[in-house]
């Protein structure tokens, strides 16, 4: 529902500025133009994107996200202590992680909700810092190859759409650091979690 | 040589031979992927034609550089491109409308552009996190979502001004 507010908000501020800085005409060509660089850029996308969602595929086909979650387990056990001692709670976790380190999306959220809801239970409805943690980590996902941005630098016609992936890593880690830290200062003013 | 010449195609030689290695049959384990990347972007595209629709008239109307000069101080003080602050504005909510803004940034500045590069590593450093924590906690039957949204949109701002940086730091300004 809230997409439907930005939505209507853009549309109506664009006729407001429009109707105000007098180039309604250039705002009019726009709305048309841009749903036809949708297809555009969706066409543009389309080979890059297909490709490197193959190439993830193979990846998880030859058990890479298998070993990437089993090469996390001593991270998880400490950083989510009390869910962790249930054995099918960190393979969900686990896995979860290493799904989304492989942008496979899809598997990752079935993965990240099935270990959210045995760490709820009993709770009340209430998160416990633990959870919260696991939520934190999936809204400042790490990736190593992102694919779809790649695909929208190659559709922008960028040669070397891969060139900004130590970039990406860089800020991905330090944004799951704040992150990490901020639950962590923030559950009981710093007690340990 | 770019070294981003030598990463794609040893990437992809080096996981057929150790798949192949394996005994996984690479090329269907490729196509299948290849068809589900397709089913990705079906679903995308609907949303797009709408954000994309939106943005450029936003952008023709002026009233994207008015929102980017808004915020431009607080962004400054940061380190952040002012004109990267609707996509800050978008990422949290919606993961197509911050790929609408961002190809948007990408045409407007072009994509090898301090902008355009800094809007990339945003979009590939965060993520959609009003909807992952709906999303999670919905299913999980949390009301009570205590330091979540605080701590996720800490991790939210660091990213942000983070790909600033990292940009900065391997590619100059």
């Amino acid at each position: 529902m809230e997409m439907a507010w930005v939505w209507t908000g853009m549309v109506t501020l664009s006729l407001v500025f429009g109707l105000l800085s007098g180039n309604l005409d250039a705002v009019a060509n726009a709305a048309l133009e841009g749903a036809r660089s949708a297809i555009e850029l969706s066409l543009a996308m389309a080979g890059v994107l297909c490709l490197w969602s193959g190439v993830m595929e193979i990846m998880n086909a030859c058990g890479l996200s298998a070993g990437l979650a089993r090469l996390f387990r001593p991270l998880l056990r400490r950083l989510l202590p009390n869910a962790c001692k249930d054995p099918e709670t960190l393979a969900a976790v686990s896995a979860n992680v290493s799904a989304n380190l492989l942008g496979l999306g899809n598997a990752a959220t079935p993965l990240g909700i099935r270990a959210a809801r045995k760490m709820a239970r009993g709770c009340g409805g209430v998160a416990s810092d633990e959870l919260c943690l696991l939520v934190v980590l999936n809204t400042a996902s790490i990736q190593l190859i992102p694919a779809t941005i790649a695909s929208v630098r190659a559709a922008a016609g960028c040669e070397t759409p891969f060139d900004i992936l130590p970039a990406v890593w860089l800020a991905s880690v330090l944004s799951v650091a704040a992150g990490l830290t901020a639950a962590r200062l923030l559950s009981h003013g710093g007690r340990r979690v | 040589m770019n070294l981003s010449s030598l990463v794609i195609p040893v990437l992809l030689a080096g996981v057929a031979v150790y798949g192949l290695g394996k005994r996984v049959d690479v090329y269907a384990a490729l196509t299948h992927g290849a068809e589900e990347g397709l089913s990705v972007l079906l679903r995308i595209v609907p949303a797009l034609v709408g954000l994309l629709t939106a943005v450029s008239m936003f952008r023709a109307s002026g009233a994207m550089e008015w929102l980017s000069g808004l915020f431009a101080p607080a962004l400054e003080l940061l380190g952040i491109p002012p004109e990267t602050a609707p996509l800050i504005l978008v990422r949290p909510v919606s993961g197509n409308g911050a790929l609408a803004v961002a190809s948007d940034l990408m045409a407007a500045h072009g994509p090898d552009s301090y902008v355009g590069r800094v809007a990339a590593v945003m979009l590939g450093s965060t993520e959609t996190t009003f909807y992952t924590i709906a999303v999670y906690f919905g299913s999980a039957g949390i009301t009570k979502t205590r330091h979540t949204v605080p701590a996720a949109l800490a991790a939210d701002l660091t990213g942000f001004a983070a790909a600033a940086l990292a940009v900065r730091l391997f590619f100059g300004s």
